[in-house]
C-alpha cells in the first residue's frame, strides 16, 4: 500500500544513450566538477522564481501579519500605530480565554482519540489478509471528503430527529437526546466528533506504514522469550513507533488548529461562544467585525502555540537533509 | 525456534485440527469486527445518501431516520443548478487544475536546483521555504486580502490560485528535493557530458525519474486544494466566483432545513475527491506518508 515511501529509489535510467561518453565531448570539454561549477542562469532562476512566488504570498503577507496586529485598523481609515495595545486587550478578553480553553479542549480530545483510534485501528488492521482493503478503505473514505462537507453531513446527522438521537433512542439511552449543536452545554463536543471521524482514517493510515516498517524478527524474539501480546505491544510495539508517533502528534497539532472549517460551517463558535476557537474567533475578529489589528493579535497568539510544533518539525527536516 | 515448537504441535493430529479450529474462528471472529467497525464507519455516509434521495414531503412527515418511500433524484437538480452547485465545481476545476499543475512545476525546479547543483545556503533555503508552509495560515489572511485589494486583485480566482500555490510550495520542494537527492549523480554527469544544458536534464532525466513522487503530491495536494475553505472566503466575495467548499455553505444557508438538498449538495461535493482517491489510491497513500515520513 505505501511502498513508494520505504522504495524511494528513481527506477532504472531510460535507455537514451546518455551513460555512452562521445570520446569528442569528452577531449572538448575538460572534465568538470560540479563543485566548482559556475551556476547557470538558468539554475539560479529555478531557485529564485518560486522563492518570488512564496515570498510574495507568504513571508511578505506574515510580516505585515505582524505589523498588523500592532496596530488599530478597520480597514476603512488608515492604521494607527498602537503597539501591544491589543497583546494586553487579549489577556483580559473572556472570549478570548473561552476561545483558548475551547482550543485546548479541543486538541485534547481530538488529538487524544484520534492517536488512540488510529493506533487501534492500524493494530487491528495491520496484517495483509483477504478483504482486508475493503475494511481500511471504508475507514479511510471520510479523510478524502472535505471538512465542510464532513460538517454539513453531521449537521443532518445531529437534527433532533436525526441519526444521532435515533441510535441514542433505540439503544435506551433516549433521554440522552439532544439538539446537539443548539445546545451551548453540547456544541463543542458534538463538532468533534464529525472532525474525529474524518481524522482516525487519516492516522490509521500513518501508523499502518509505521507497523509496516517494524523488523518482524523482534517480534519473533519477545515471543520465543515467552512476551504476551501485551508485553509484546509495550516492549516492540511502541518504542519502534516513536519516530510515527512524533510525526502523529504534529499532524494532530495542525489539525486542531485548522480545525476552523467544521465550526465555521456548523455553529460559527455559538451559540454565545460555546464552541467558540482561536481561528473561528480570529476569523470573526477580523473579516466579521473588520477589527484587523486585533485579528492579526490573536493570529499571532495562534502562530505562538504552533510554533513549537514548527520548530520541531523543522529540526527534523534539518536532520534529515544531511 | 518458532519453527521447531511450530513443528512439534503439527506432529500430532489432534492438535493441529484444534489449531485449525481455533485458527478459522478467530478469521471469522475478525471479519465480524472488522465489518462492524466498517459499517459503523460507513453508516453516516449510508445515510446521508439516503436522505439525499427521498423528497422534502417524505423526510418532513416520517423524519430523517425513516426508510425512504420515495425517490427523488430532483434534490440533486435543486443542488446542481439552484444550489449553484455546477457552477462552483466549475470554479473550483479552474483553480484546482493550474494551482496543482504550477506548484508542482515550480516546486520541482527549486527541487531541482537545490538537490543537484551545489547551491550556497541549500538547506537554509530548504528549510525557509518549509517554515512557510508550516506557518498557520491566520497570520496571512488579513496582509493577502488587503494585498490584493491594493492591488486590483481581490475577488478574483487567480488570487485565490496564487495563494493556493505560495502556501503549497515549500512542502513540496522539501518532499521533492529528498526524493531528487536519491537519483543517482552518474547519471546527470553522463547527461552533461552529452553536451545537455540543465534544462534538458531537468526535463528529460530528473523529473520522470520523479514521476512517483509527483504522482502522489499531485494526488494529494488537489484534494487539499479542492478542499480548501479558508483562503476562497478570505480573498473572494462574490458568490458566483465560489469554488465547491464555501458554494456549500451558500447552499446551506439558501435551503435552510431541506435536508435532502443538502445532502446532495454533500455528496456533489465529496464525489470529485473520492473519484481521484480510488482512482489514485496508491499515489494518494503514499503521497500522505511522503508528507508524513519527512
Amino acid at each position: 500500500m505505501e511502498d513508494h515511501v520505504t522504495v524511494a529509489s528513481p527506477p532504472a535510467l531510460p535507455s537514451t544513450g546518455a551513460a555512452t561518453v562521445h570520446p569528442v565531448a569528452a577531449r572538448a570539454r575538460r572534465p568538470r566538477r560540479t563543485r566548482a561549477e559556475r551556476l547557470s542562469p538558468l539554475i539560479i532562476a529555478f531557485i529564485l522564481v518560486p522563492l518570488l512566488v512564496e515570498s510574495l504570498t507568504v513571508f511578505w503577507p506574515a510580516i505585515q501579519g505582524f505589523y498588523i496586529s500592532l496596530t488599530n485598523w478597520n480597514g476603512v481609515n488608515p492604521p494607527t500605530f498602537a503597539g501591544l495595545a491589543n497583546y494586553t486587550k487579549m489577556v483580559s478578553d473572556p472570549v478570548f480565554r473561552k476561545a483558548l480553553g475551547d482550543t485546548a479542549i479541543w486538541l485534547g480530545i481530538f488529538g487524544g482519540l484520534s492517536a488512540a483510534g488510529g493506533l487501534g485501528c492500524a493494530l487491528f488492521l495491520q496484517r495483509e489478509r483477504r478483504g482486508i482493503a475493503v475494511y481500511r478503505i471504508a475507514l479511510f473514505l471520510p479523510v478524502v471528503f472535505s471538512l465542510t462537507a464532513t460538517a454539513l453531513m453531521w449537521q443532518t446527522l445531529y437534527q433532533p430527529n436525526g441519526m444521532v438521537n435515533g441510535l441514542l433512542s433505540a439503544a435506551g439511552l433516549g433521554s440522552l437526546q439532544h439538539a446537539w449543536l443548539a445546545n451551548s452545554s453540547t456544541a463543542l463536543y458534538a463538532q468533534i466528533l464529525p472532525a474525529l471521524w474524518r481524522e482516525i482514517g487519516y492516522i490509521m493510515v500513518l501508523y499502518l506504514a509505521g507497523l509496516k516498517g517494524i523488523d518482524p524478527t523482534l517480534y519473533e524474539a519477545a515471543r520465543v522469550d515467552g512476551a504476551s501480546a501485551w508485553q509484546q505491544f509495550r516492549n516492540v510495539t511502541l518504542p519502534q513507533l516513536r519516530s510515527v508517533n512524533a510525526v502523529v502528534l504534529s499532524v494532530i497539532i495542525i489539525d486542531s488548529l485548522r480545525s476552523f472549517d467544521v465550526v465555521w460551517a456548523l455553529t460559527q463558535g455559538g451559540p454565545y461562544n460555546s464552541s467558540q476557537l482561536l481561528s473561528t474567533y480570529m476569523y470573526q475578529t477580523a473579516f466579521v467585525n473588520t477589527n484587523y489589528g486585533y485579528g492579526c493579535a490573536l493570529a499571532v497568539a495562534i502562530f505562538v502555540l504552533a510554533f513549537g510544533v514548527i520548530v520541531t518539525y523543522l529540526i527534523r527536516a534539518f536532520k534529515e537533509s544531511d | 525456534m518458532a519453527a521447531t515448537a511450530h513443528a512439534k504441535k503439527l506432529s500430532s493430529g489432534r492438535l493441529s485440527t484444534k489449531r485449525l479450529g481455533t485458527k478459522r474462528l478467530g478469521t471469522i471472529g475478525f471479519h465480524a469486527g472488522a465489518s462492524a467497525l466498517a459499517l459503523v464507519w460507513f453508516l453516516p455516509i449510508a445515510l446521508i445518501l439516503v436522505i439525499s434521495f427521498r423528497s422534502t414531503d417524505d423526510v418532513l412527515s416520517h423524519g430523517l431516520n425513516a426508510l425512504p418511500r420515495s425517490f427523488a433524484p430532483g434534490n440533486y437538480a435543486s443542488a446542481w443548478t439552484g444550489g449553484g452547485m455546477e457552477r462552483a465545481l466549475i470554479n473550483s476545476a479552474i483553480v484546482a487544475v493550474p494551482a496543482v499543475a504550477l506548484t508542482l512545476l515550480l516546486a520541482s525546479m527549486a527541487a531541482f536546483a537545490l538537490s543537484r547543483y551545489q547551491i550556497p545556503l541549500r538547506r537554509t533555503l530548504i528549510l525557509l521555504m518549509l517554515a512557510g508552509n508550516l506557518l498557520p495560515p491566520q497570520i496571512l489572511l488579513v496582509p493577502v486580502a488587503k494585498l490584493s485589494q491594493q492591488f486590483g486583485l481581490y475577488d478574483s480566482l487567480a488570487t485565490l490560485i496564487a495563494v493556493e500555490i505560495g502556501f503549497g510550495l515549500g512542502f513540496y520542494v522539501f518532499v521533492l528535493q529528498g526524493f531528487m537527492r536519491t537519483i543517482p549523480g552518474e547519471i546527470q554527469q553522463a547527461a552533461l557530458l552529452d553536451g545537455a544544458g540543465p534544462w534538458a536534464v531537468y526535463w528529460r532525466i530528473v523529473l520522470p525519474l520523479t514521476r512517483p513522487a509527483l504522482a502522489a503530491l499531485g494526488a494529494l495536494s488537489f484534494t487539499w486544494v479542492f478542499n480548501d475553505l479558508l483562503w476562497p472566503i478570505t480573498v473572494l466575495v462574490t458568490q458566483t466566483k465560489m469554488p465547491v467548499t464555501p458554494a456549500l455553505l451558500g447552499l446551506q444557508g439558501q435551503y435552510v432545513s431541506y435536508w435532502n438538498v443538502i445532502a446532495a449538495g454533500s455528496v456533489i461535493a465529496a464525489i470529485p475527491t473520492v473519484a481521484v482517491f480510488l482512482r489514485f489510491q496508491r499515489h494518494f497513500i503514499a503521497g500522505l506518508n511522503l508528507g508524513a515520513v519527512k
